[in-house]
């Protein structure tokens, strides 16, 4: 069972409909036992850091997330949040990994936007959760900050500046895109993830 | 670098999609979820419905539909068409759309886009701009271009961004099914003055003008519906076209 961590931050629904896709089974709780004893977590969400941060603090989710043992993947703000901190509402996060986010700096004349929004390969692809995934392949990315490449990077992206498009310290794992939006090379990340 | 998008558009009506020929690989080219799977597994990288529903009854079909895209696409889509609050907007976000796309609403009222956008991101807000080039200047119209407004294409695209769009869908109504290309020198204009993704819509006719929109035109994403639903080219032939000279798309 996947414990899909609800903490309020929009739409949980993309995420529901992949792991279904797949044929994994899920729930979506905010329930401290639920969690901890779960065999894969998820940690999803759109949203802006601070209040991000500060729903997952009201539900006394921050030390439950720090302690589990088992598998745990964040996507997209679940990345971040696991983070140091973040630029965004000046955040301080989880401190799993052991970076910064930082906001891309927009470059029309070089092509450079923000929100950093479509597809972008991954590179420098080093670990089981990308068994079967070229170098190179391409998902899907919407955000307007990024984790800087780190010692835990395992994946890295570029927008006017190369970034972290996953991360992973122990059994926590991070992925700046979004595995549920990203066609079939998404599906087989999920599929890893759930084989770890 | 980020790949540049091709987003097949489909117009939907009380549930089905009205535009299209009989592709041999379908069974019922009306049925929106077939058609999208179908334009998903050719490389689409995004898709676009568009609800052209008058009736309260299509309406709701759409919003059943948008649950159904949601369980069965992979990749993201905008849904469109009819929204004017904030209630429709969440009503679509539960559906699991990704992102909706705005137009006559928020001309009316531009608080929409700050509403929408402060509540469930940037990256869920589409502003679609629908101009037209009068004496020199891009005035902003709406209705499928009958009305004219008073906004300036430019003025108005860079207050959307300001108000929280995250990306401008822009048609020029000039250039729009007459399959003669897009306005390129306008849409690079554009392009230079936001930071915010654009996507260009309407006037493609074949693959170089969308090759020049991407281009020369300096556009994130390219929209088109006829040149695909009529069987002229697929999105995969499209994309392998556009990769010989240069673009960068996802293959």
């Amino acid at each position: 069972m996947i414990a899909i961590v609800d903490y309020d931050t929009g739409n949980l629904r993309s995420v529901c409909n992949a792991l279904d896709r797949i044929g994994a089974e899920y729930c979506v709780t905010d329930n401290h036992d639920i969690i901890k004893n779960a065999d894969r977590v998820l940690l999803p969400g759109v949203g802006e850091a601070s209040s991000a941060m500060q729903k997952l603090s009201e539900r006394g989710l921050c030390d439950v997330i720090r302690g589990l043992k088992q598998p745990v993947l964040g996507i997209c703000i679940g990345l971040q949040l696991m983070c140091r901190s973040s630029e965004e509402g000046n955040a301080r996060c989880l401190g799993i990994f052991d970076a910064e986010v930082r906001r891309f700096t927009p470059s029309p004349a070089d092509g450079v936007k923000v929100p950093h929004m479509g597809w972008n390969e991954i590179r420098n692809l080093q670990s089981p959760l990308f068994k079967g995934i070229d170098e190179g392949a391409f998902v899907y990315f919407v955000h307007s900050f990024a984790a800087d490449v780190c010692g835990g990077t395992i994946a890295t992206s570029c927008n006017g500046r190369e970034f972290a498009a996953a991360i992973n310290k122990d059994n926590f794992y991070g992925a700046q895109f979004h595995p549920e939006k990203s066609g079939a090379v998404g599906e087989c990340i999920l599929k890893n993830f759930i084989e770890l | 670098m980020v790949a540049k998008r091709i987003i097949p558009c489909l117009d939907v009506k009380e549930g089905r999609t009205v535009k299209g020929i009989n592709f041999l690989s379908l069974q019922d080219v009306g049925d929106a979820v077939e058609l999208g799977r179908m334009y998903a597994r050719q490389g689409a990288d995004e898709l676009v419905y568009l609800d052209i529903s008058a009736t309260v009854e299509g309406r709701n079909t759409f919003t059943s539909l948008v649950e159904r895209i949601a369980s069965n696409i992979n990749i993201p889509f905008t849904v469109g068409g009819g929204i004017s609050t904030i209630e429709d907007a969440a009503r679509l976000l539960d559906a699991g759309a990704d992102k909706i796309s705005i137009n006559s609403a928020a001309v009316r009222n531009p608080q929409l886009i700050d509403e929408i956008a402060s509540k469930y991101g940037s990256q869920f807000v589409v502003l679609a701009v629908d101009a037209k080039l009068i004496d020199g200047v891009w005035r902003i119209t709406t209705h499928g271009g009958r009305q004219l407004t008073d906004k300036e294409l430019f003025s108005w695209a860079r207050e959307g961004q300001e108000r929280g769009a995250g990306e401008i869908l822009f048609t020029s109504m000039d250039h729009d099914g007459t399959r003669n290309g897009y306005p390129c020198d306008t849409f690079a204009a554009l392009a230079s003055e936001l930071s915010i993704p654009i996507i260009a819509s309407g006037g493609a006719g074949c693959v170089g003008d969308i090759a020049d929109v991407l281009s020369k035109g300096k556009a994130d994403a390219a929209l088109a519906a006829s040149i695909f639903h009529y069987g002229e080219i697929t999105v995969e032939a499209l994309k392998r076209e556009l990769q010989k000279q240069n673009i960068k798309v996802r293959l």
